[in-house]
């Protein structure tokens, strides 16, 4: 899958209070919780985001609490991947169980421009190319059980045909 | 180092409950799962995905636990429709162990007081922190909701079998230091993601001595170091305290003396001071006596970090025959109903009472800013809880300090953040 969009740079730690604070938990709809998305952190953000934009983050993106709600507010601004230096490990495994996209990658991409740049992602080889420059950058692949989980679309798919059942 | 045989007690107990004969570090496993957990925030979200699979049975009604303990007793109609996800679904799937306001506690305080952990376990929990259970020596992870739904299906869970750092502690704790202070010290010294990925497992002459509920304490907050859990080798702590608490017979796992660590880390303790971690990251740890008497709002005394009974008694120790000082809130919440009784039995609550501190039933609550305690912005907190995020507790622009219940205390009569033996 090819994915192009427009950047937003955030730093090391991204917590998921940052992600989604606590105080919106009260729901679980993914397009409630995106209009909160890093409101504590960058106000103007839930503003800013459009469908297909592409989250770039330093090291350990994710830490902090289990709340698949982090994941799910991000999908539901239709952020269409996070690239990440590293990412905090339940948050990593939450993405690939719910199908949102995510890279591992230790290029340095901080030369890029915030709400400007543009890249796009070759998810399948983890080839990220900067579109103004024509630079690539490589990210890790995934084990090939998980790269199963996401070519099934998620963990529920993959339990659904454990169970040999379909999924409503 | 020479190449290592041996297997760690957490490697073990993936490769006996994945059917294997032995596992390394980085292979993925599928293993059965003995136990699974979700709370008010987190089961909603697992119900749903849950539904889809169109089941009429969950794995086994037993193993399943479900606890409404975040933003209980419900906060406000979004809160109390959450539960009631959770009521009607413990109803619907004869769910043994939920449990209801009045008869419940903070999930990872009650799970081991009830008996529902023990040595050898599996034990998956859609909450972060529970990797307390490690404590038990069991092998205990956070997870997301879907996992958590996948393994209320099938009763199994994947995982990357993590490397594990040794950690040695030895010496023999100061006064007023506590598995709190050994656990921020470390987070302080590794990083948040110093043990990301990894398996935590604490040891030492100072853990030998070590209490049961500081222990828990301690495995608490190994994922505030990122790590996948944390956890202490079954020993005559561990036994004393599982005798008559139990439900189910244990087989104790234990780490083979040439087990493969990727690092050893060695501290001594004899001069550690309480530790207070800095906003906004749990990281940003240093002793007291460099906090430089930081003026506060409020006091909370509680969480699954150190709402126990031990960590009460500490507290209204220092407290006793004292006054909360009039700019401070102090909060009180014991983490369970069993602790609450035993609290006031003790006569520990109106030690608190008399001090002018408000005391709750058990909850979440202001730990993650849900309710019961939320911050204005300006204000400061100190709180015996394990994170201090921006916006963790309230209001973006409050802050919290993390800390033992006996720096809590003290600080709540002083009015700044202060070494216990100030106010003695």
């Amino acid at each position: 899958m090819i994915l192009e969009g427009k950047i937003w740079i955030f730093g090391d730690n991204i917590d998921t209070d940052a992600i989604i604070a606590a105080r919106y938990l009260s729901t679980t709809v993914p397009e409630e919780l995106a209009a909160h998305l890093m409101e504590d952190i960058k106000p103007d953000f839930p503003d800013l985001v459009k469908p297909g934009d592409i989250i770039i983050a330093g090291n350990n993106f994710g830490c902090g609490s289990s709340r698949e709600h982090a994941p799910l507010a991000i999908k539901g601004a239709g952020v269409s991947c996070v690239i990440a230096r590293s990412f905090a490990r339940i948050f990593y495994r939450n993405a690939i169980n719910i199908g949102l996209p995510i890279l591992e990658c230790t290029d340095d991409l901080s030369f890029m421009v915030s709400g400007r740049d543009k890249l796009q992602v070759n998810l399948e080889q983890g080839l990220i190319t900067h579109l103004q420059s024509g630079r690539t950058f490589q990210a890790a692949p995934f084990p090939p059980f998980m790269q199963e989980l996401i070519r099934q679309g998620g963990l529920v798919e993959y339990v659904k045909s454990r169970l040999g059942k379909k999924v409503s | 180092m020479s190449k290592r045989s041996g297997s760690t007690m957490v490697e073990k107990i993936l490769a006996t409950k994945s059917g294997k004969d032995k596992v390394e570090a980085g292979e993925l496993v599928n293993a059965k799962v003995d136990l699974a957990l979700g709370n008010d925030i987190t089961a909603p979200v697992a119900i749903k995905e849950f539904e889809r699979f169109g089941l009429d049975k969950v794995f086994d009604p037993g193993k399943i636990v479900l606890v409404p303990d975040h933003f209980t007793p419900n906060k406000d109609i979004a809160a109390a429709e959450q539960v009631m996800v959770l009521r009607r679904f413990a109803k619907r799937y004869g769910i043994k162990h939920y449990y209801e306001v009045g008869r419940m506690g903070i999930e990872h305080a009650l799970l081991p007081e009830q008996g529902l952990v023990g040595p050898g376990m599996v034990i998956i929990g859609a909450d972060s922190h529970t990797c307390t259970y490690g404590a038990v020596g069991a092998f205990a992870t956070g997870v997301g909701s879907t996992d958590l739904a996948a393994a209320m299906a099938i009763g199994e869970a994947w995982f990357k079998v993590p490397q594990t750092i040794l950690f040695e502690y030895d010496g023999i704790l100061p006064k007023w230091v506590s598995g709190k202070d050994l656990i921020l010290y470390t987070i302080g010294q590794i990083g948040v993601e110093g043990a990301r990925y990894m398996a935590m497992e604490f040891t030492g002459s100072a853990i030998d001595d070590l209490s049961m509920d500081g222990r828990l304490t301690m495995a608490n907050m190994a994922i505030e170091a990122g790590g996948k859990c944390g956890y202490v080798q079954p020993d005559k702590v561990t036994f004393s305290y599982l005798k008559g608490r139990a439900k189910k017979p244990y087989t104790p796992v234990y780490s083979d003396k040439d087990a493969n660590y990727i690092k050893v880390i060695q501290y001594d303790v004899n001069l550690l001071e309480p530790q207070i971690a800095f906003p906004p990251s749990p990281d940003n740890v240093r002793p007291v006596s460099q906090a430089g008497g930081i003026k506060i709002d409020q006091v909370v005394i509680g969480s699954c970090t150190n709402g126990r009974i031990e960590d009460l008694r500490m507290a209204a120790r220092v407290i006793k025959d004292k006054k909360v000082s009039p700019k401070v809130r102090l909060l009180v919440i014991p983490a369970t109903q069993l602790i609450y009784r035993q609290a006031l039995e003790e006569g520990l609550l109106t030690t608190f009472i008399d001090a002018e501190a408000a005391v709750s039933t058990p909850t979440c609550g202001p730990c993650l800013g849900g309710h019961m305690g939320i911050l204005a912005s300006g204000e400061k907190a100190l709180s015996t809880t394990n994170r201090n995020f921006i916006g963790r507790m309230g209001h973006p622009e409050s802050e919290v300090y993390l800390c033992n219940p006996a720096v809590a205390a003290a600080s709540a009569v002083a009015g700044e953040i202060v070494h216990p033996e100030e106010v003695m």
